[in-house]
């Protein structure tokens, strides 16, 4: 048996890692930083050339909005303890309060409580610590920074925003609870059964796949605009258009989605013992019941991993409801493309920035909380797909 | 999974058979204007939509056979070009132009994933344990953005004189603009899906590499391998599997390459086959969609997509039914 010395990398392979590693990180949170960053200034100062101008926002700080050495202070600090806390205090609170209110419950409440405690700390409370204590700090208390919130507020509060957000949330819980409430009892019965026909369903699922999303949207397209007369023999004269409103869309997404959510409960479920539920079997159980009873309490883990990625389908989408959702009930993906198009001037697009910034942030609380679970997502597959 | 799945694509099959259009008719009219030397008539032939009794266009569907296929596929055009030898005027047409576009972009962006999530796993699997945690968090950053926003987020470095610009501009001492000709977009394009997907191989492969067998790789210091070659002859082969599933993966998702095109506002330089189905499906400015050539477009991606899986489907056939004597 040798040391673990002699797996040990030389200095210079080891510096070598480093660096890679250092780089890649840049790179791949380079961009994100930087257009929260363009968001907070003004135009001028967002499009500038020059870094440095970009970052301490020259144009911003004449317009005498900025944050002060002490005010820049006290952010890094809260953000360091609400990303201290996300990744680490919350699963340890939210195992210790399971025991009183059960998991789920625990769960669904503190990440509540930090989503909406954490942006009010950030927006609220430290601007007005840092507004009432700068003029005291002398130097410290001088804006050093130029920032401004201007571009949020003009796009959720005039451009409404908020609409396109509800309407995001709607689509996507509708995804996430349909597919999932079909997920777990077809991965569940195509994990237990030995019938032949399971590996086609599973073959046919693979296809379904890997069918780009335009061909479905083809198919479904022509049907939901002339909706109304092909339904008007089964419902009279109040059948609905179907083109437009939000229901038709979380089908067409969620029959998307459903051949990924079939393979990963699949291979979820493959992993509990069958000794299990045929022990509750034995035992005088139902089927139905033995799925109650043994199986539901065990699949979180695995539902909570696939409900992320159908979370990320139905949040991520463009293709689908830019296509199939009138103006009033549009996501916000889709939404920012008005910005963009319009090009006309330099605080449209930083507005367009705020926007992107806006629909990342929960993206980022999300891996926050659940990278393990999005890290077990994507290896389930990989492993034992 | 069969009625909503199977049924549209169906349909999609009849639709991109028919054609549905407005009726017009064609109608000769006399205008007559007073004039000093009496009255000016012009007449003229114009082309006015049908009216039923409601005032209501009429509008008619019938059966084209494969008729909206040659206007997506342009073959005369295309055949025409290659008589000549003129290959590149053959990318003039929608069709084949973002084939050419989709197969290069699968192709250049499957090694350098590969490539570069092997390298980062590997550096990872150096680095001490203390920063792993943070190290994938800020990973997986790029691979769960909103497709739209990461290219959008891309587009905004560089575009007009952005920072990454105006950073090249004084390396190469020349004026660059990034979004002005096709090839420095598709390279934009290359380079924000190799952002967005390395952190999944880089994942998967260092899920892989935390159940290597150390005893394999002990052994093989015994026997006088280099690093590299430790590299080379065991920690690749074991990786072999995650790496076939990379690869198909990657096929399915690259092939239906879309979003970036939106993000980056490429589409008058570099379209997807995917695109042009998007594109047909947007009503024009008449408000009309082109839904039977959308239909047929949509048919052709079909194909492809088979072409693409034949393989690994094959592949898992033969897994499931061991050879029968």
């Amino acid at each position: 048996m040798l040391g673990p010395a002699a797996l040990r990398p030389s200095a210079a392979l080891k510096t070598l890692a480093f660096g890679s590693v250092a780089l890649w990180c840049l790179i791949a949170a380079f961009p994100i930083f930087w257009i929260t960053v363009m968001s907070l200034k003004h135009p001028v100062d967002a499009f500038a050339s020059n870094p440095l101008i970009v970052i301490f926002g020259d144009r911003t700080r004449e317009t005498g909005l900025g944050i002060s050495t002490f005010g820049l202070a006290v952010t890094a600090a809260a953000l360091f303890s609400a990303y201290r806390i996300g990744r680490g205090a919350l699963p340890r609170c939210a195992s210790a309060l399971s025991r009183a209110v059960g998991t789920r419950v625990a769960w669904i409440l503190l990440s509540a409580a930090y989503i909406l405690i954490t942006p009010i700390v950030a927006i609220v409370a430290i601007p007005a610590l840092a507004g009432s204590l700068d003029p005291l700090l002398g130097i410290f208390g001088r804006p050093i920074v130029g920032l401004t919130a201007d571009h949020y507020v003009s796009v959720w509060v005039e451009g409404e925003f908020y609409r396109n957000f509800i309407n995001s949330m709607t689509v996507t819980s509708g995804v996430v609870l349909i597919s999932l409430t079909f997920g777990t009892l077809a991965g569940f019965g195509l994990a237990r059964t030995r019938a032949k026909i399971a590996f086609w369903i599973l073959i046919a699922a693979l296809v379904f796949r890997a069918l780009p999303h335009s061909v479905l949207v083809t198919g479904y397209l022509p049907v939901f605009i002339n909706s109304a007369e092909i339904l008007r023999p089964l419902f009279g004269e109040g059948a609905p258009t179907l083109y437009g409103k939000p229901l038709p869309v979380i089908m067409v997404l969620v029959a998307i989605n459903q051949p990924f959510t079939i393979w990963m409960l699949r291979s979820f479920f493959a992993n509990i013992p069958r000794e299990l539920d045929e022990a509750a079997r034995v035992d005088g159980c139902t089927y139905f019941q033995a799925f109650r009873y043994v199986i539901i309490p065990v699949m979180w883990p695995g539902v909570i991993t696939t409900g992320l990625f159908s979370f990320l389908v139905g949040y991520n989408d463009y293709l689908v409801t830019s296509l199939l959702l009138d103006e009033q009930n549009q996501t916000m993906v889709p939404a920012i493309t008005g910005y963009f198009n319009r090009e006309t001037t330099s605080t449209d697009q930083v507005r367009a920035v705020a926007a992107a910034v806006s629909i990342t942030a929960p993206l980022f609380f999300l891996v926050m909380v659940f990278q393990r679970h999005i890290v077990r997502g994507l290896t389930t597959g990989a492993v034992k797909g | 999974m069969l009625i909503f799945i199977a049924a549209p694509l169906l349909l999609v099959l009849i639709n991109s058979f028919y054609v549905t259009a407005s009726k017009f008719e064609t109608v000769e009219t006399e205008s007559c204007t007073p004039g000093i030397a009496g009255e000016i008539c012009v007449t003229e032939l114009r082309t006015r939509p049908l009216l039923d009794e409601d005032d209501k266009v009429i509008r008619q569907t019938r059966y084209v056979g494969l008729q909206s296929y040659r206007n997506v596929l342009e073959l005369e055009k295309a055949a025409g070009f290659l008589i000549n030898n003129d290959f590149r005027s053959i990318l003039t047409i929608d069709f084949w132009k973002a084939l050419r576009f989709t197969l290069t972009f699968t192709f250049i962006t499957l090694p350098i994933m590969l490539a570069a999530g092997l390298g980062i796993a590997l550096a990872v699997n150096m680095v001490s344990e203390r920063f792993r945690g943070q190290i994938i968090f800020v990973s997986l950053l790029p691979l769960i953005i909103t497709p739209v926003i990461g290219a959008l987020s891309i587009r905004w470095l560089f575009i007009g004189d952005g920072i990454l610009t105006a950073a090249l501009e004084m390396i190469l001492e020349r004026d660059i603009a990034m979004f002005a000709q096709a090839w420095t977009v598709e390279v934009l394009i290359l380079f924000y899906r190799v952002w967005h997907i390395v952190p999944f191989a880089f994942v998967v492969l260092y899920a892989g590499l935390q159940t290597l067998n150390r005893d394999t790789l002990e052994s093989a210091i015994i026997d006088g391998a280099s690093r590299w070659e430790r590299v080379r002859y065991v920690v690749v082969p074991y990786l072999m599997p995650l790496i076939v599933f990379l690869t198909v993966i990657h096929l399915m998702d690259s092939y239906r390459v879309f979003e970036e095109i939106v993000g980056l506002g490429a589409e008058s330089h570099v379209i997807s086959l995917q695109w042009i189905t998007y594109d047909y499906l947007r009503p024009d400015d008449a408000g009309n969609r082109a839904i039977s050539r959308a239909s047929a477009s949509a048919m052709l991606t079909m194909v492809g997509i088979v072409f693409i899986l034949a393989l690994p489907l094959r592949q898992t056939w033969r897994d499931y039914h061991p050879r029968r004597k």
